[in-house]
């Protein structure tokens, strides 16, 4: 049996609703309601500031490590905003900032960057996984929850995050297959910030572009501009709202770019040059909405000051944060359920150590 | 008292976990319609519904990366990996994220999966078709390891698997999937979920003694074994300390024939060999203890010490490559805590550091009852 793939195709170009100048473009899509890009520049502006904070306490010593989302912000808000209470997001470990706008707690956001052993917060309480480290894992994941709702008919949809260079893992194109077998409601975001570390776009496919990888698995995919928070607020909302009207996983491709380098181990000069990334910063999410909230009368200085106030607040936060004392008897208490004899052997091998240091 | 195989074994248990908890799904390839290509999930989509039990596309990473996600929300899924070496794509997911769900979210994440691997060799196998894995999962932090010897167990096992809220490798021996022993269904289905022991079976005296696989004709491997002379009267003469074997349950190893002279310690498809080893010595005068380990994580470390405490002397049996294996890990516990009692180094009788042959080979490579004698011999008796 074929069918005509045509309603697979995402658009030409990717849909763009605001432009670089902050005008509003193509009258034909929905912009989002007012108060909706209101409430995302202000995640927005708290997101750049956290991005910022978090860089200056890797440059401090005070996190391990920081992957930085500064120009993406806006794909960061609009996949946390376009979900219901009882939705799923599946984060990578480039996401904090959509994991923040979900409503998890800044600090506990970068608990593991900031050198603990877990991850610092219950999944379960904002429904956000874990922050997946190995590329493309999580995206089954978001599969099994989707499928899981599905079985017990709750209207749950799964967004699950990945970047350019995870859609060249193996699991990328099993959580695909299944969902679109399965036919879960899964919508699969991509970033395309053009780089997995150093390498482009052009070494991770030959596809004309990722958001038609989902013509394969039987999944429409669409392209958006991932600098344009009101046009991912469309997109993605409407693949939210397709998933969870039971018309199966959606592909959503935004380009964006990573602004800053890898994380801070990574010397970014080595790969592109530094008008390559000059030549972003006039698209970059923030500008652009706040010209045409500015100019749409939306936002005024009294808001920007509040939104600059709160963004302050939760840096702040961040730079008060502090790692709490490593205990290594927690490090055997969560291996199982009941630690196994042996554990238990290991962990009173640590405390006794630990007892006759306080001797000396 | 019923007849059944260990694949009979293992699908009752299922059925009777579906039965009686919603929860727990069955998946992967070939598992629906088919009933598995060892038939061990024969009827469960007729009789639960392929919502209960279903076929996934050909994706083992796929497979358990999705069970992880049902995990996540409320499931219970059990996943098959078609053979064990076609679980080795989806040994990332399992590794670090089957593995590691607890502990990196503290204990807020739990995955209560069962990831059914038919493992081992001795049927006569193409390659991938045959490899002992358990090491790869015995040594990762945070899966448990089953493996069992006997259908009893296998149904015990397979069931207190389902009542953990860890995830649980479970491997199924395949030389002993057809094997039939007598067991004792009393009180099956909803009594049975209460508590881990109440599952009411109990094995037949000869139940663990038939060490050869009804494939065993084919099969060069389970023919060694068969073959002997002496394998009819190692039935008869097995039937010792397992006349009475208690449940078995996760952490708990049972010692499945007293003995003297020697502590064998075996798991899995290993256990026939040594209770058939045990058989062929007491008839040339020496008292072979057979400890079967059931479970290699938790492993039981004081009925293995116990054993060896009493005997003296040691030797660890099993299929797969010694070095770096479970075998090696299983020879160090107990030189390092029973080095006292010991009268001879402790030795091992493992599958040799080749890839798995192809089945005119496979008797050279698998352990066999003359080896485990051979090592026997070799325990310093003289000193004794």
């Amino acid at each position: 049996m074929t069918r005509d793939p045509a309603h697979l195709l995402p658009s030409a170009d990717p849909v763009q609703l605001i432009d670089v100048e902050g005008k509003r473009v193509r009258d034909d899509v929905r912009i989002p309601e007012a108060t909706d890009l209101v409430r995302a520049y202000g995640a927005l502006v708290l997101g750049r500031r956290f991005n910022e904070q978090a860089y200056a306490l890797v440059r401090q010593g005070r996190l391990a490590v920081y992957p930085s989302s500064t120009g993406q912000e806006a794909c960061q808000i609009a996949a946390a905003h376009v979900l219901d209470d009882g939705d799923w997001l599946f984060p990578t470990y480039r996401d904090a900032v959509a994991m923040v706008a979900r409503g998890v707690d800044p600090v506990e956001t970068l608990t593991l960057l900031r050198g603990d052993w877990h991850c610092g917060y219950d999944p379960y309480r904002h429904r956000v996984a874990t922050q997946a480290t190995p590329l493309a894992t999580q995206l089954p994941h978001a599969v099994g929850v989707a499928l899981a709702a599905k079985l017990r008919s709750e209207p749950t949809v799964a967004l699950a995050m990945c970047g350019d260079g995870a859609t060249s893992e193996g699991d990328f194109a099993e959580a695909l297959n299944f969902a679109a077998v399965f036919a879960v409601p899964v919508v699969f975001f991509v970033q395309n910030n053009e780089y997995a570390i150093s390498v482009p776009l052009s070494r991770q496919t030959a596809a004309p572009s990722l958001a038609h990888r989902g013509i394969g698995f039987g999944i429409p995919g669409q392209r958006v501009d991932g600098n344009d928070v009101a046009a991912l607020l469309t997109v993605l909302g409407d693949a939210v709202a397709r998933a969870r009207a039971g018309e199966g996983p959606q592909l959503v491709e935004a380009h964006t770019y990573r602004v800053q380098a890898h994380t801070n181990a990574d010397d970014d000069g080595r790969y592109r040059s530094a008008d390559e990334v000059s030549a972003w910063a006039p698209r970059d999410p923030l500008l652009r909405l706040a010209t045409y909230l500015r100019a749409s009368g939306l936002l005024d200085d009294a808001a920007q000051v509040a939104f600059d106030t709160e963004a302050e607040r939760v840096a702040a936060a961040l730079r008060a944060s502090s790692p709490a004392a490593p205990d290594p008897a927690r490090l055997f208490a969560h291996v199982f359920a009941e630690p196994t004899p042996q554990l238990r052997e290991q962990a009173a091998l640590v405390r006794d150590e630990l007892s006759r240091e306080v001797e000396v | 008292m019923e007849k059944v195989t260990m694949a009979g074994a293992i699908n009752r248990a299922l059925r009777d976990a579906m039965a009686v908890d919603s929860s727990v799904v069955v998946f992967g390839e070939d598992v629906g319609a088919l009933g598995g290509v060892f038939r061990v999930t024969d009827g469960l989509a007729a009789e639960f519904g392929s919502e209960r039990c279903f076929d996934t596309p050909l994706a083992e990473s796929g497979i358990v990366g999705m069970a992880v996600g049902m995990a996540m929300n409320g499931f219970r899924p059990v996943v098959e990996m078609q053979f064990d070496a076609f679980a080795y794509p989806a040994f990332e997911q399992i590794v670090s994220h089957v593995a590691k769900m607890r502990n990196r979210t503290a204990g807020a994440v739990t995955l209560p999966i069962v990831l059914r691997i038919p493992y081992g060799g001795g049927i006569g196998g193409v390659e991938h078709h045959c490899d002992s894995s358990e090491a790869y999962y015995a040594h990762t932090p945070g899966l448990e390891v089953y493996a069992p010897s006997s259908a009893a167990d296998a149904y015990e096992l397979m069931r207190a698997a389902l009542r953990r809220s860890d995830p649980v490798v479970f491997l199924e021996p395949k030389k002993l999937y057809w094997t039939s022993e007598e067991v004792a269904f009393s009180s099956l289905s909803s009594s049975s979920l209460s508590s881990p022991s109440a599952a009411a079976l109990s094995s037949s005296p000869s139940a663990a003694a038939v060490a050869s696989s009804p494939l065993a004709g084919a099969s060069v491997a389970g023919a060694a074994v068969a073959a002997s002379p002496l394998a009819g009267a190692s039935v008869a003469g097995a039937a010792v300390a397992g006349a009475s074997v208690a449940g078995a349950e996760p952490g708990r190893a049972v010692v499945r024939r007293a003995g003297t002279d020697v502590t064998l310690i075996a798991y899995g498809p290993s256990v026939g060999v040594c209770l058939s080893a045990a058989s062929v010595a007491f008839l040339e005068g020496r008292s072979l203890e057979v400890v079967d380990m059931r479970t290699l994580v938790p492993f039981d470390d004081e009925t293995v010490c116990a054993s060896v405490a009493r005997t003296g002397r040691a030797v660890v049996v099993a299929e797969a490559a010694g070095f770096g294996g479970v075998a090696a890990e299983i020879a160090a516990r107990v030189s390092e805590r029973c080095f006292t009692a010991l009268a001879a180094p402790v030795r091992r009788v493992t599958g040799f550091d080749i890839p798995y042959p192809p089945p005119a080979y496979e008797s050279f490579h698998l352990p066999s009852v003359d080896r485990v004698l051979d090592a026997v011999d070799d325990l310093q008796w003289e000193d004794a």
